[in-house]
């Protein structure tokens, strides 16, 4: 094997190495790891069900925790509004009764494939207040550009 | 001219009208994406979508793959015919066959699933059963050419390495069996039945497991075809030996290892399936950037020597001594530029903390523009200037419109892609028909790059155009050149290395994906989601 070629080598493996590092310490160390839960439900019995039957926000520690139940559905987000304080943690979870969506907090790397059948939990927090756009980013039928939500983002108390 | 020859020129003919519909498809979906533009409806915006998917990665990649394969192991064994040529026609006729059936259901709009056809969204079962016998019809092509080199082998060359290209392609059709083990699954086990309503539910993320196990893969089956090009046709055009033979081996050999068990790369966001599955398909995704990477060193490595045999100088000034007034030279040394941006925008795409920012936004296509949409599409389109000539003795006509239309690719794909990976990292979703949100003003700033990316496609299309006009002015203009004195075949008079082993490379990808798959899998299928009912897309 030529020199340069072995050197280049060595920089490829060394860079790749490097990358994988830096990727499970964000994701096994710092709380980045992507959603995994794994509950299941039926699509078509979200109306009966408590949590997806009236979808909302609860507060759970005021200020701090929060969880924020969600339906995703063709083409709309059920509820269409939600508000959490800033720097609070948020526990979403999120269900659809029909086909597959995508929900995504524009501007955020906060991100999730809704999957009829499945209850897709992520964790996460919001450091800056404001007013975000969630999207649907999963084709989801000639209505899917409509889908769409607003997240409120408040001053924290603290 | 031989029968195998005409058939190889009708795959490369079929492949161009599918290249002409794909591009005009793509091309109106980037306008009606600008903000105020309405050209269609939404419901027809996404049957061209889907008509655009499916015409461009599969149809067009499929037959031109099918014909440049039959080309190369022909000509490198220094065969007249492949094992059976009536095998190979019927091959053709099946993948033709499942075009036909997928593409009307396509066009009256009763399946509006796109390529991807998540469930629950149903097409009519027309559409999956014409993708299953596309499918079937490679599975015979790809057994045909595996029959020819067996009996090539039996002849007087059971002890010497297969040429590189027949290399080459042996290691795509390895990887093509595995990876449609997945799609013939998803069709045969849950789709057919399920729209033809035999079954009442369907589980999604099944679906997407064993689809995304087929469909990381996939991508390589277009791109090992363009790397073969990159290391037979690229050194032969360049009158220079490959840098390195071996490690071009190295390179086929570790992506038989690394293609398949990496899907999970595009299901980071699926809930089900476990982190650290999710972070193993991680490290086998960044192991099949190696392959690329020496890639890189190898093709750069030729080129320079070829450049300083010209008499090119300097660190980088050998640049200029290359053939850049070659069409076929300048389309597959652009594809290679572009690919290069496409490697590293996938290195974003494969571990997840990057990808919670892009996942299924415009970067996606962005990405996948230059890789299959440049490194393959451009390559392929230089490599028909060079076969065309030779496969039907006609010259190349309007070489200077041939290199103009190699130029506007680069340019509109700079335009296109650019624009679509800023707009993915500003949040703009792919696949949208309309991507305003009432005015919402978070999308202000995608507006100027929206009527980039249109701006982009409007020239992509109009390069297509160019090279649909160079083809027809060749394939049309009598025959003058001479019976082609076929090409000496340099048949290597080495004994098989360790490298050569494909049997045991393939042995140790089938554990590699039994490693990856395996228990992801059982726990989906054990955790016994009910499934859903489908939702008719028409």
């Amino acid at each position: 094997m030529n020199r340069y070629e072995r050197a280049w080598l060595f920089f490829a493996v060394l860079m790749v190495v490097a990358f994988l590092g830096i990727i499970a310490y964000f994701n096994f160390a710092a709380g980045l790891k992507p959603p995994q839960e794994a509950e299941v439900i039926d699509p078509l019995t979200l109306s009966t069900d408590e949590r997806f039957s009236s979808p909302r926000v609860v507060e759970v520690v005021p200020g701090e925790e929060y969880e924020v139940y969600m339906v995703a559905r063709m083409w709309s987000y059920y509820p269409r509004e939600i508000e959490v304080p800033a720097g609070a943690k948020v526990r979403f979870y999120l269900a659809s009764p029909d086909v597959q969506h995508g929900f995504h907090v524009v501007g955020t790397n906060v991100q999730a494939n809704v999957i009829p059948g499945y209850v897709t939990v992520i964790d996460t927090s919001f450091a800056r207040a404001g007013e975000y756009l969630i999207v649907c980013n999963e084709y989801c039928g000639k209505g899917h550009h409509f889908m769409k939500a607003r997240l409120i983002v408040t001053e924290g108390e603290r | 001219m031989s029968r195998e020859n005409r058939l190889i020129i009708a795959g490369f003919l079929v492949s161009y009208a599918a290249l002409a519909a794909g591009a005009l498809f793509g091309m109106l979906q980037v306008i009606e994406r600008i903000p105020g533009v309405k050209l269609v409806s939404s419901e027809l915006y996404y049957r061209a979508l889907t008509a655009h998917g499916v015409l461009l990665a599969l149809v067009f990649t499929t037959f031109f793959i099918m014909s440049l394969a039959t080309y190369v192991v022909t000509r490198e064994l220094g065969l007249r015919e492949t094992y059976s040529t009536r095998l190979n026609i019927l091959s053709y006729a099946l993948v033709g066959a499942g075009t036909l059936m997928a593409a009307v259901p396509i066009l009256a709009g009763k399946a509006n699933v796109l390529y991807t056809f998540y469930p629950p969204m149903k097409a009519s079962p027309l559409f999956y059963i014409g993708a299953t016998v596309l499918v079937i019809g490679t599975w015979l092509f790809g057994a045909n050419l595996l029959l020819t080199v067996r009996k090539w082998r039996r002849g007087r060359n059971a002890s010497v390495k297969l040429p590189l290209g027949v290399f080459g392609v042996v290691c795509t059709l390895i990887i093509w069996y595995i990876a449609t083990l997945g799609v013939a699954a998803e069709m045969l086990l849950q789709l057919i039945p399920w729209s033809l309503g035999l079954v009442d539910r369907i589980d999604p993320l099944l679906a997407r497991n064993l689809f995304w196990y087929f469909g990381h893969p996939l991508v390589y089956f277009w791109l090992l075809p363009a790397y073969i090009v990159w290391y037979t046709v690229l050194p032969r055009l360049l009158g220079v030996r490959i840098f390195s033979d071996f490690l071009a081996r190295v390179v086929f050999v570790l992506f038989i290892l690394f293609s398949t068990p990496v899907g999970y790369h595009h299901q980071f966001m699926d809930p089900g399936i476990k982190a650290a599955w999710k972070y193993l398909h991680t490290v086998t995704t960044f192991a099949v950037f190696l392959p690329s990477l020496i890639t890189a060193f190898t093709v750069a490595a030729t080129m320079e020597m070829a450049a300083k045999r010209r008499g090119g100088r300097g660190l980088f000034g050998w640049v200029a001594a290359l053939p850049w007034r070659d069409p076929a030279f300048s389309a597959i040394a652009l594809a290679m530029i572009l690919f290069a941006f496409g490697g590293a925008g996938g290195a974003v795409n494969a571990g997840n903390n990057l990808n919670y920012v892009v996942h299924n936004t415009a970067w996606v296509p962005g990405h996948l523009h230059l890789t299959v949409g440049s490194a393959v599409a451009l390559t392929f389109m230089g490599v028909s200037y060079l076969l065309l000539p030779v496969l039907t003795r006609r010259p190349l006509r309007s070489r200077r419109l041939a290199l103009a239309q190699v130029w506007l690719w680069g340019a509109g794909m700079l335009l296109f892609s650019g624009s679509m990976h800023v707009l993915g990292v500003l949040g703009s979703p792919r696949r949208t028909y309309d991507v305003t949100f009432g005015g919402h003003p978070a999308t202000q700033d995608w507006t100027p790059l929206l009527a980039a990316a249109g701006a982009g496609g409007v020239l992509l299309f109009l390069s297509v155009l160019l090279f649909l006009y160079v083809v027809a002015r060749t394939l049309t203009a009598p025959a003058e050149l001479e019976a082609q004195a076929e090409p000496e075949v340099q048949v290597p008079a080495v004994p098989p290395g360790m490298v050569d082993n494909l049997k045991l490379f393939t042995a140790i990808a089938l554990m590699l994906v039994l490693v990856a798959y395996t228990l992801p899998t059982l726990e989906i299928l054990s955790m016994g989601s009910p499934g859903a009912p489908p939702v008719p897309m028409d």
